[in-house]
């Protein structure tokens, strides 16, 4: 009773618990039909929200203000890149990886930039940075689709037992991430910021550092997703992170990190991915239409920050 | 506590005959309070009569502020009963107290920081409304700080967040005092000169008279015991939830109150320490010209050397201080840092506390590269910071994993010092940090302060208070954003320090 209360306090536990009730409607509707291979799809596609939800939990945990806007660009030209590098060879699978990494760390790099040099709030700063790259993006990948190597398209949609090996993959380096968060100095050094930046300063936190670090940290994440999705999909184009922007912000809040900052939450990112994916294809399954969906996926989503994300005032 | 017992002088008999009850703004009576375990207020009887100024001294946790908050409203008593004029209150309430002419002024500053002081006045009257109430708001605020502190340097149309922490004191405090629909009666103090210098809180304290004299009431709570026994007719002394020695302020002097209160009286031993042979100055670790100095005074302090930076508030102290701060990490012209800074904030909550974080974690951000094994942060290393320092310093706690705000204002502080003193800096910044200290608190951390001094520490020590450059080696007197005098303790004199605050040249 008690570790079940415990476990209760714990804001994440909700988005998980969330999912689970998704899933349960869902396969009740069906019959008990297709039970698994939702969790598969569901597993396969909250991946790609986990990567770039981590990364922008790091930004949003910096504190009131921080937050990247400049995600879906991102991942739209790290995919046209990543393609165009690897060439549909698979001996350059590597070499295009890097280069997406490459790409997003230069992106996130410029966003602060943008921020420390000419002091222009994060919001605009990345949303104005988003226009450019779109613009890179489309000089650059000439609306084209551009197909992957076939040994990359293939390990993106590789399954152990039905376990998506990307799923497995990003388990794990969400659980890095947790300890990069709680026992490293630059975990701690976000929380620090997030939670009073004036302080963290005079306690001798490296805020320039710790803040480029992060923009660029998110960058990265969202050009390696970029490439993973373009793998996945078998194909870059403009368009492919276009709905990373809300639900990258999305999972963050709903899995329990403080949008005022200095308070993050890694587990409760997947519970958030999987409850978003899940809510979709439930959505799907019962037959709603696209425009009823979104509405319904929006008042699901605020709701669900009313609800489980409201943050207790301290004192 | 037998001793305790007979300490205790109850307002005399006699006045209950003549009527006293109606006499008495509020009456508190056997007032209990519990919270979890810790029993804040075990039984406590108080009262204020009308025009009369109530001093009420105690440690940090003595259950002065849980006290105060009944008297306000924002706390309701376990068990006894609120009467006020005489009539028992069943439900009191601040909006009841606001109505009977009971106000406060907290400890923790209260303004808007977005806000303006004339928008932060108005919050306080609802009857300011319609056109022009902006307006309206800026002449009552206006009107009152000109009253209370003449001379002061503060526009209705400032923003609060700009404002240093001195001013928004007195705007704080001024606000209490305006009146428009509500009467007003009593006003509570709390620590009410915390972040003013000498000028400006004789001069509130002055006005506390006049607000007295004109037959109000005033509750004073400081910790600085000189405005008390100056100020207040009536004394009343908290230990450990309960009254324990009551009466006219005459009855009392220093000495009194700091027995009643439990506190060691242990300045002397300090001065003597200090007089007793000071080793020869070590090497040189900071040298630094404020930027406005166009003399060729400037501050040196070496290591093993408590430095002094006194003066007006505001007058550049801080403004050095943290210049010295950021000079540790990239050069400055003008300062030189030869050795790792570290700084105690006075302004805890923007400028210290990280309000998520438990007791150990905001001792530890400072020692972070320290407390690691291999790449990541060692919790057990943690841990042993956090249980030395809670020793050192007698951080009052059951469990240094608690939040940092489970700790009362005076641990907190603590917490912030072990932070200071735990890291790997030689030089030591101060920021006023004793602000709405209790004594017992101060006297300990003095103490450690000159401990460390001894080992080779080097300290910077930005004070209001003028009884805690006695701790220093060597003052240096600030006003204006220079430094117009510059004393050796020897040499070192309240008049003194006021002259250089004042005069011309020094």
């Amino acid at each position: 009773m008690a570790s079940l209360r415990t476990l209760l306090a714990r804001p994440w536990i909700w988005s998980f618990f969330g999912a689970l009730l998704v899933w349960l409607a869902t396969i009740a509707f069906t019959g008990g039909y297709g039970g698994g291979g939702m969790i598969t799809a569901a597993l396969s596609l909250a991946v790609f929200t986990v990567i770039v939800g981590v990364g922008q939990m790091f930004v949003i945990t910096l504190g009131p203000g921080n937050v990247d806007l400049s995600l879906p660009a991102n991942i739209g030209l790290a995919s046209a890149v990543a393609m165009k590098v690897m060439d549909g060879n698979d001996a350059m699978i590597a070499v295009g990886l890097l280069a997406a990494l490459a790409c997003g760390m230069a992106i996130g790099a410029v966003n602060y930039l943008l921020i420390w040099a000419l002091r222009i709030p994060p919001i605009i700063a990345t949303l104005s940075a988003s226009f450019v790259i779109q613009s890179v993006d489309i000089s650059y990948g000439r609306g084209l689709q551009i197909k992957p190597p076939p040994g990359f398209a293939d390990f993106t949609n590789w399954q152990v037992f039905g376990i998506p090996v990307l799923a497995i993959l990003t388990v794990l380096f969400t659980i890095g991430a947790g300890i990069v968060l709680q026992r490293m100095i630059y975990g701690r050094s976000v929380l620090a910021i997030g939670q009073n930046i004036r302080a963290a300063w005079l306690a001798g936190v490296n805020v320039g550092r710790t803040r480029f670090l992060t923009y660029t940290l998110s960058g990265a994440l969202g050009g390696l997703d970029g490439a993973l999705l373009a793998g996945y999909f078998r194909g870059a184009n403009v368009d492919i992170g276009n709905e990373y922007l809300l639900a990258s912000i999305a999972v963050v809040v709903i899995g329990g990190t403080s949008v005022a900052g200095g308070k993050a939450n890694v587990p409760g990112v997947w519970g958030a991915a999987l409850f978003l994916v899940l809510l979709l294809t439930m959505l799907n399954t019962f037959g709603v239409s696209v425009g009823v969906r979104l509405v319904l996926t929006g008042l699901i989503i605020v709701g669900v920050i009313t609800a489980a994300g409201g943050q207790k005032a301290l004192r | 506590m037998p001793e305790a017992n007979a300490d205790i002088i109850m307002p005399d008999g006699a006045e209950k005959l003549f009527g006293a009850v109606s006499l008495d703004i509020i009456r508190l009576d056997g007032a209990e309070k519990h919270f979890g375990a810790v029993k804040a207020l075990a039984g406590v009887d108080f009262s204020v009569r009308a025009g009369e100024c109530v001093g009420l001294v105690g440690h940090n946790g003595a259950g002065k502020s849980t006290l105060m908050h009944m008297v306000a409203g924002t706390l309701a008593p376990d068990t006894g009963q609120i009467a006020v004029r005489g009539g028992v209150e069943a439900s009191y309430s601040v909006p009841r107290a606001q109505q009977l002419g009971i106000r406060c002024v907290f400890q923790e500053l209260s303004l808007c920081p977005n806000l303006s002081v004339a928008e932060n006045t108005r919050i306080n009257h609802a009857s300011l409304n319609g056109f022009g109430w902006r307006r309206k708001a800026a002449d009552l605020i206006a009107a009152k700080l000109d009253e209370i502190f003449p001379g002061h340097s503060i526009s209705a149309s400032d923003i609060v967040g700009d404002l240093s922490i001195t001013s928004r004191q007195m705007v704080e405090v001024a606000r209490a005092f305006t009146v428009t629909q509500e009467p007003l009666e009593l006003v509570i103090l709390d620590e009410p000169t915390s972040s003013l210098d000498a000028h400006t809180a004789g001069q509130l304290l002055a006005f506390v008279r006049r607000f007295v004299a004109a037959g109000k009431s005033c509750i004073l709570i400081s910790h600085v015991l000189g405005e008390v026994l100056g100020n207040a007719d009536r004394i009343v002394v908290m230990r450990d939830g309960k009254v324990v020695a009551a009466g006219q302020a005459d009855q009392f002097d220093r000495d009194r109150l700091v027995t009643a209160m439990g506190g060691a009286a242990a300045r002397e031993k300090a001065a003597a320490e200090i007089a007793s042979g000071k080793p020869e100055p070590g090497p040189l670790r900071v040298r630094a010209r404020p930027a406005r100095q166009q003399d060729g005074n400037e501050l040196v302090a070496r290591a093993g050397e408590i430095i002094g930076l006194a003066g007006l508030a505001g007058h550049g102290q801080t403004d050095l201080l943290l210049a010295i701060f950021a000079a540790a990490s990239r050069a400055r012209t003008g300062i030189e840092v030869t050795a790792p800074v570290a700084l105690v904030a006075g302004d805890r909550q923007s400028d210290g506390i990280f309000p998520q974080w438990s007791i150990a974690e905001n001792i530890g951000i400072r020692s972070l590269a320290r407390l690691r094994n291999g790449l990541l942060i060692s919790p057990q290393r943690e841990a042993e910071l956090a249980e030395l320092w809670q020793r050192k310093i007698g951080i009052r706690t059951p469990d240094m994993n608690n939040n940092i705000f489970s700790l009362s204002g005076g641990n907190q502080q603590k917490a912030l010092f072990a932070r200071a003193l735990g890291s790997d800096a030689k030089i030591v910044l101060m920021d006023d940090p004793m602000r709405g200290v209790d004594i017992g608190t101060k006297l300990e951390v003095y103490d450690l302060v000159r401990e460390e001094a001894r080992h080779g520490r080097t300290f910077l020590w930005y004070t209001t208070e003028t009884e805690e450059l006695d701790n220093c080696d060597h003052i240096y007197v600030f006003k204006n954003g220079r430094i117009v005098a510059n004393l050796r303790r020897d040499e070192l004199t309240e008049e003194k320090i006021i002259q250089s605050s004042f005069g011309e040249a020094a």
